[in-house]
Order: structure tokens, then C-alpha cells, then sequence
């Protein structure tokens, strides 16, 4: 009994030590909540809302391409999913925003279920194409389903969330939500991977017949993962098109899905903290580029190989890196 | 009689034509040690692969505690209680010696996903008690102090150690064991020896693929001889070294090296 105790004792030393990250993440979002009293105008709080609708994107999909190895082109699709699925409730139904936001995560995650189904079933690249296909089929019904979506114009009338009467439609006042809703799904990500199903999607990413071979149900993880970070890209994409109040085809297209992955893979892909960096690349450098519009995708790509060519793990790892290089014990 | 934990029942096995087991029966008894050994190509481990569900069998039946799962997919057979160490190694490779116990305990636990995104109590309780079990494995086999390091950079002889913690982390009943002590040298390989009889003792059947004569014999209670995809002999480690199909097949040629 004496010896059980002591392992047990032990366990709870091996899992209490790690609720740092926990900590960072609450440290973090406060530092955050100062932002609408520090910047100098509303532009700079409509960025800020734009980053942390971007960081559910970027870190969704690093929840499912860092930590699961499976590869979405379509993650721009679900964010417009979530969008228009929102939006259309909103302007056709009259539904309001906070209905829309969970019919939002309902809808992309469904429709993740119905592509993952099958794709997921095979090893290899078919998720990719399934998505990629699906991303481009999106595009075109958000432009050709003009009665619904309103086509090339965009989705237009779109009313914002509004608490006690209050309309959250400026900026200031719809940041709180943004934080919270990022606060939470970063939580979410984080619980998710300090579990036995993290571990599982972990495990199945490195060797899918070494996760077999010990009771994972691969092809049960992978989905589920794929259904979560679809859903949390649907929740993004109803934040926007209420923080927007509007919603237009352009936006959602695979060109997106794609400087998402690469935002991933600069944030430093499977790291926790990686997203971050690149939500902040992902908002900040297209304002730094507005005179250089049609170079924005090319000045990305080659960022991004100047990056990973440099630092093959990422922004992230660099401290860690650093550290590693001058002898002291970097931190993952 | 002691019960039988595996029957394999008239497997048979080919790809395209070419016959890799054929009309195979035996069983293995709950508490033994059992190996099958047999020369290069003699199908020992495309039959391994048939009993651990990653290769389907063209015909026959293989029953585990007296149900049909030949018709299962690895996980399911791993979740009956059938778990597996591989020939080169299947770790995960980025995470902590810890973790990949810890995956071992996961069709032992319950959590679900809103538990986790929870991070509920009953999850937090769970986790320490994965935690516990797998460094109580470490520990059992001289890995506790490399908890923390990431498995890949483990050497050859501790990462098989650290497959075999990951096996037992999912407390199976029947152990498959491919080749063990291949690429070990001398001192480890005996030390894995010790460690197979151990769990023996302590009541876990075990069938292995395993190339080291001196373990074989030392280690089988029971010996499956294997050549062209046929069984040839069975028996105790005496009877098979005697039999004369076995001389001439297998044996003969290792007394020449």
C-alpha cells in the first residue's frame, strides 16, 4: 500500500508539473486586455480583433497538422463555412449571433465529418485533396448562390452580437469577445493535448502502426481532430462575419487555406505557443505590404523559406534553439 | 490441461501466388512461452503479422480466448488483450520515454473529449494515475531516470526495452514479441532474456519470433518449427533440437556458422 501511494504520489508530481503553460496562457490574456487602452486608435483594436480571430484559425489548424500530422488545404473553407453559415442565419432567419456561433462550430464540424469519413480511412495524402476539392467547391457556391451569400458582392446586413441591448459593433466593444473566445479555444487546444487524446493524435502522427499495435483507434483520433479544429475554424468564422458585419468569397478561398499552413509552419508547427507568432505575422505584415498587394503570396512564401531554411522548427523554437546553442537547458 | 489463450486454426496465407504460410495450426497455451523460429522466408513473420491483424489471412481462423479475430483490426485485437513489440522498432520518436508509456495506458482509461477540454477532476485523477502506472514501468525497467528525455534519442537496446514497457502498459494477456534480442549484443540480449522470463513468472503468455538460438532454448516452454510456410516440428526445446526434419532444415545450417 505504502509503495502504491508513493507512485500515485509521484504521478501527480509528473502531471502537476506542467500546468505552466496554463499559467503563460492566463499571464498572456491579461497582458492582452490592456490593448483597447493602449492603442492609439480603434485601427489598431480592429487589428487586434483580426489577430485573435486569425490565432483560432492558425492554432486549429496547427491542432490538427502540428500535433495530428494531417494535412487541410480546406481550413479557409470551414472559416467561411462558419462565416456564411452565421451570417445567412443572421440576415435570412434573423437568428441571432450567439445561436449563430455554435450553429457555426456545428455546421464546419459536420462537414468535416463528412469528408473525413472517407478520406480519412486512407494513409496518405487524400485528406489533402479532399480538402482542397472541398475549398474550391465552397468558392464557387459563395459566389454562384447569389439569393443566399449575395455573391461577388459579399453578404451584406449582417448584425453584430449585442449584450443587454448593447450592439458590440465597434471595435473596442467587440474585443472583449474576440479575447474571450480565443482565451477559451487556446485553453481548449491546450486541455486537449495535456490528455489521453492528445497523446493519442500525438502517438498517431509519429507511427500510426506503433499507435495500433497498443489499442489507438487511429482513423477514430484523426477524425475527431479534424471534426475539433474544423469546428474551432467555424467559431472563427462566425466571430468575423459579426465583428465585420459583413462577408465576402475572396476571403475564403485556398489561397488563405494555404498562408494558413504556412503561418503554422512559421509559428513553428506542433508547438503550443507557435500559433501566436503566427497570428502576429498573419495580421500584421499585410498592413506593412498594402502598397505591394499583388506581392503580398510571393513575399510570404519567401519569408517563409528564409524562416524555415534558418529555423526548421519555426519561430517558436528559436529560444529553445538559442539556449540549446549556449549550452543551457532550453525549454520546450 | 492449462487453456488454450490462442488457437490458429488451417491458416493459410499468399500473395500473388507465392505461399507464405500454408494449412498452419497450433495453439498457445495460457502461461507459456512459445516461440516460433524457423529459417529466413520460413513465414514466421507474415504469420506474426496475421495474429497481431496487419496482414489479413487468406483462409483459416485464429481464435484468442475462444473468439473468431481474425476478422479485427490491430486496435480491436490490442484492445481484446493482444499486444505487440516490432522487429525495427515502432516508438514515437518526439515524445518523452514517459508519454510513449503513457499512450500504452490509453485503452485503459476513459476520458473523453469533453472531459479533456474540461480538464475535469475525474480527468486530472486519471492522469496521474496513467502517469503513476507508466513510471512504475519505467522504473521495472531501469528507464525511470530517462522519463523526461524525448525516445528518440534513446540508444537501440533501450528503445526496445521502452517498446516492450509500452506493451505491457496496455496489461495485455498475450504478449507477441518479433525478434526481441535481434540487433542486441550479448549482455543486453540476455538481459531481455531476464526480463521475458520475469514476466513470465508473473503469469504472461508469450509468443515470440526470435532468431537467438540460445534464447529460444533457454526461454520456450514450447517451440514451433516453421519452413516454406509449413509446420515441420513442435515441442519442447529437446524434441525439436532432435528432430531430424529440423536438423536438416534449420539447425544443420547453424552449426556450420
Amino acid at each position: 500500500m505504502v509503495e502504491a501511494d508513493e507512485s500515485v504520489r509521484r504521478g501527480t508530481v509528473l502531471v502537476a508539473r506542467r500546468p505552466s503553460d496554463h499559467v503563460w496562457l492566463i499571464l498572456i490574456w491579461l497582458a492582452l486586455l490592456t490593448i483597447p487602452f493602449i492603442a492609439p486608435n480603434a485601427y489598431v483594436v480592429s487589428l487586434a480583433n483580426m489577430a485573435l480571430i486569425n490565432l483560432i484559425l492558425i492554432a486549429s489548424l496547427n491542432l490538427l497538422m502540428g500535433f495530428g500530422g494531417q494535412i487541410s488545404l480546406g481550413h479557409a473553407g470551414f472559416f467561411g463555412l462558419g462565416a456564411y453559415a452565421s451570417g445567412i442565419l443572421n440576415v435570412k432567419l434573423g437568428l441571432s449571433a450567439w445561436l449563430g456561433l455554435p450553429a457555426a462550430a456545428l455546421i464546419a464540424g459536420a462537414a468535416a465529418l463528412v469528408i473525413g469519413l472517407p478520406a480519412l480511412r486512407l494513409r496518405g495524402h487524400y485528406l489533402s485533396m479532399a480538402t482542397l476539392g472541398w475549398n474550391a467547391i465552397l468558392v464557387v457556391l459563395f459566389n454562384q448562390l447569389v439569393d443566399l451569400t449575395g455573391g461577388p458582392n459579399g453578404l451584406l446586413g449582417v448584425q453584430p452580437f449585442s449584450l443587454f441591448g448593447i450592439r458590440l459593433d465597434t471595435e473596442p466593444r467587440t474585443f472583449p469577445l474576440v479575447w474571450l473566445a480565443s482565451l477559451l479555444i487556446m485553453l481548449a487546444i491546450l486541455n486537449l493535448l495535456r490528455s489521453r487524446l492528445g497523446r493519442a493524435l500525438r502517438a498517431v502522427a509519429t507511427n500510426e502502426l506503433g499507435a495500433d499495435a497498443i489499442g489507438v483507434d487511429s482513423f477514430c483520433t484523426k477524425l475527431l481532430f479534424f471534426v475539433l479544429s474544423a469546428g474551432m475554424a467555424g467559431i472563427a468564422g462566425s466571430l468575423y462575419v459579426h465583428v465585420n458585419q459583413y462577408a465576402s468569397p475572396e476571403t475564403f478561398g485556398i489561397s488563405g487555406s494555404i498562408l494558413l499552413i504556412v503561418m503554422v509552419a512559421l509559428g513553428g508547427s506542433g508547438t503550443y505557443w507557435g500559433p501566436l507568432l503566427g497570428a502576429l505575422i498573419y495580421t500584421a505584415v499585410p498592413q506593412l505590404l498594402l502598397d505591394y498587394e499583388d506581392a503580398e503570396l510571393m513575399l510570404f512564401g519567401l519569408g517563409m523559406l528564409v524562416v524555415l531554411i534558418v529555423f526548421p522548427g519555426g519561430l517558436a523554437n528559436v529560444p529553445g534553439a538559442f539556449m540549446r546553442r549556449f549550452g543551457l537547458k532550453g525549454r520546450s | 490441461m492449462t487453456a488454450k489463450l490462442l488457437q490458429v486454426d488451417n491458416l493459410f496465407c499468399h500473395f500473388d501466388g507465392v505461399i507464405a504460410v500454408a494449412d498452419l495450426s497450433f495453439s498457445v497455451r495460457a502461461g507459456e512461452i512459445k516461440a516460433v523460429i524457423g529459417p529466413n522466408g520460413a513465414g514466421k513473420s507474415t504469420l506474426f503479422n496475421m495474429i497481431a491483424g496487419v496482414t489479413r489471412p487468406s483462409a483459416g481462423q485464429i481464435r484468442f480466448d475462444d473468439e473468431r479475430i481474425d476478422h479485427l483490426p490491430t486496435f480491436r485485437r490490442a484492445r481484446r488483450g493482444i499486444a505487440r513489440t516490432f522487429q525495427n522498432l515502432q516508438i514515437f520518436r518526439d515524445m518523452s520515454v514517459l508519454e510513449n508509456v503513457m499512450v500504452g495506458r490509453h485503452m485503459r482509461s476513459a476520458a473523453g473529449m469533453t472531459q479533456a477540454i474540461l480538464h475535469s477532476s475525474a480527468l486530472r485523477a486519471e492522469e496521474r494515475a496513467i502517469a503513476a502506472a507508466a513510471m512504475d514501468l519505467l522504473d521495472r525497467f531501469g528507464l525511470a531516470s530517462k522519463a523526461q528525455t524525448q525516445a528518440g534519442t534513446l540508444s537501440f537496446g533501450q528503445l526496445k526495452v521502452l517498446e516492450l514497457a509500452r506493451s505491457l502498459a496496455c496489461e495485455p494477456r498475450l504478449l507477441l514479441l518479433d525478434e526481441p534480442a535481434a540487433g542486441l549484443p550479448h549482455a543486453e540480449a540476455d538481459r531481455m532474456g531476464e526480463i521475458i522470463s520475469s514476466l513470465n513468472r508473473d503469469g504472461m503468455t508469450v509468443l515470440l519470433v526470435e532468431h537467438n538460438m540460445r534464447m529460444v532454448m533457454s526461454l520456450s516452454h514450447d517451440i514451433l518449427v516453421l519452413n516454406n510456410g509449413r509446420r515441420i516440428a513442435e515441442g519442447t526445446a529437446d524434441e525439436v533440437r532432435r528432430h531430424p526434419e529440423v536438423l536438416a532444415a534449420y539447425l544443420g545450417e547453424a552449426e556450420d556458422a
